[in-house]
């Protein structure tokens, strides 16, 4: 059953985030995409991109958002609540120890050594979302010809606004998006 | 205070941070912060801290966690449950609406420029974020960390290995690395 399905994809999904929105990315990719083959890659860049540009946490944003293409409105009710659920039981035991103790060092030290991984793990995200960027797809090996240069022109310009004025990601989306409507309509 | 009065401001607070920050969790934390602190007065700075860095530790949405965090301290199961309602309904809403906008309105021509510009724009995104937390971790200076996050890189990107495991693996070493060092400093602090 398709919300059952749903339902235990992102509930995997929010018990394996550690480290807030992005870090849900990794296991959006490798669920959505790979195991259970519901979106495509272009579809996975989109999700991001409107997720961003919307007010609210960003993975619950992605888990609703999704939920409504892959199973409709009752999709993203479920998809919400199994991304929730993890927090809400996991965050209330963490709490109840918390308060009773006021110590959680054993649990902080497991969650400074998932950091790294976490990075990695966003970086690997980071690599898809690029290829897709860049090419199209992000299945190897690439053609090089298949490489848009407008998409590397507005990655530059996009990564110096960041670096340089620190431009906020929504800034950053608002501007590539204006540029995209008008240089590829015209190209 | 009243019950229902605790319940109502615990909603109304959640669902209006919800509803109007955008920028997800990194945002909205800050501003749960000056809500509870800073006007309500409720929690004080030390302890809002300490939420703040619980919410960071469990998995989820950090938004999602500290809301939590905050109701359970407030008024227990019934709090948390209120202000996990009020931070996820206003993305359930929105986000509804905008996946019906989407996939009406994906094919035009112009939408398709407009998202075709704007995947370059996240993609730079996620870089800036990967290259600003990955300098977090090799600023530290700890060879550890360094080791660990180079093994995911490989592990994940070229040897495709299941994201649990990666996680998994680190976790214990990060328990190994816990304890190695409580132990150390208890044995340094006991009596020779």
């Amino acid at each position: 059953m398709i919300y059952l399905s749903l339902f235990l994809s992102f509930f995997q999904i929010g018990l394996f985030s550690f480290g807030g929105g992005y870090a849900a990315l990794p296991l959006i990719e490798q669920e959505l995409i790979h195991v259970q083959e519901w979106i495509s890659y272009q579809q996975f860049i989109d999700i991001l991109t409107l997720s961003e540009m919307t007010p609210g946490p960003i993975a619950i944003n992605a888990a609703t958002f999704s939920g409504n293409q892959i199973a409709g409105i009752f999709g993203g009710i479920v998809a919400t609540i199994g991304v929730t659920l993890p927090s809400v039981i996991i965050v209330q035991i963490m709490a109840y120890f918390y308060f009773k103790y006021q110590n959680l060092t054993v649990v902080q030290g497991i969650i400074q050594g998932l950091r790294p991984a976490v990075v990695a793990l966003i970086a690997s995200a980071g690599v898809t979302i690029f290829m897709t960027a860049m090419f199209g797809h992000s299945e190897w090996p690439v053609n090089i010809a298949d490489i848009n240069f407008v998409s590397i022109v507005f990655f530059a310009a996009a990564l110096f606004l960041m670096r340089k004025y620190k431009a906020s990601p929504i800034q950053v989306i608002l501007i590539t998006g204006v540029a995209g409507g008008i240089v590829y309509s015209f190209l | 205070m009243e019950k229902k009065e605790l319940y109502t401001t615990l909603f109304r607070s959640t669902f209006f941070l919800s509803m109007f920050t955008f920028g997800g969790g990194y945002v909205i934390v800050p501003l749960m912060e000056k809500k509870f602190v800073n006007e309500l007065g409720w929690i004080d700075e030390d302890e809002m801290l300490n939420l703040i860095a619980l919410g960071q530790s469990a998995p989820g949405p950090i938004a999602v966690n500290t809301s939590i965090l905050i109701g359970y301290r407030m008024a227990g199961v019934p709090g948390a449950m209120v202000t996990v309602l009020g931070t996820i309904l206003p993305p359930l809403g929105i986000m509804t609406v905008l996946a019906y906008i989407y996939m009406a309105v994906r094919d035009n021509v112009l939408v398709n420029n407009v998202l075709l510009g704007m995947q370059a724009g996240v993609a730079a995104i996620i870089v800036n974020v990967v290259y600003n937390m990955a300098m977090r971790i090799i600023k530290q200076k700890k060879i550890i960390p360094v080791l660990v996050m180079i093994a995911a890189l490989i592990a994940g990107i070229i040897f495709q290995v299941n994201i649990l495991w990666l996680l998994l693996v680190s976790a214990l070493i990060g328990l190994a690395t816990t304890l190695f060092n409580l132990k150390k400093k208890t044995d340094g602090e006991g009596p020779k």
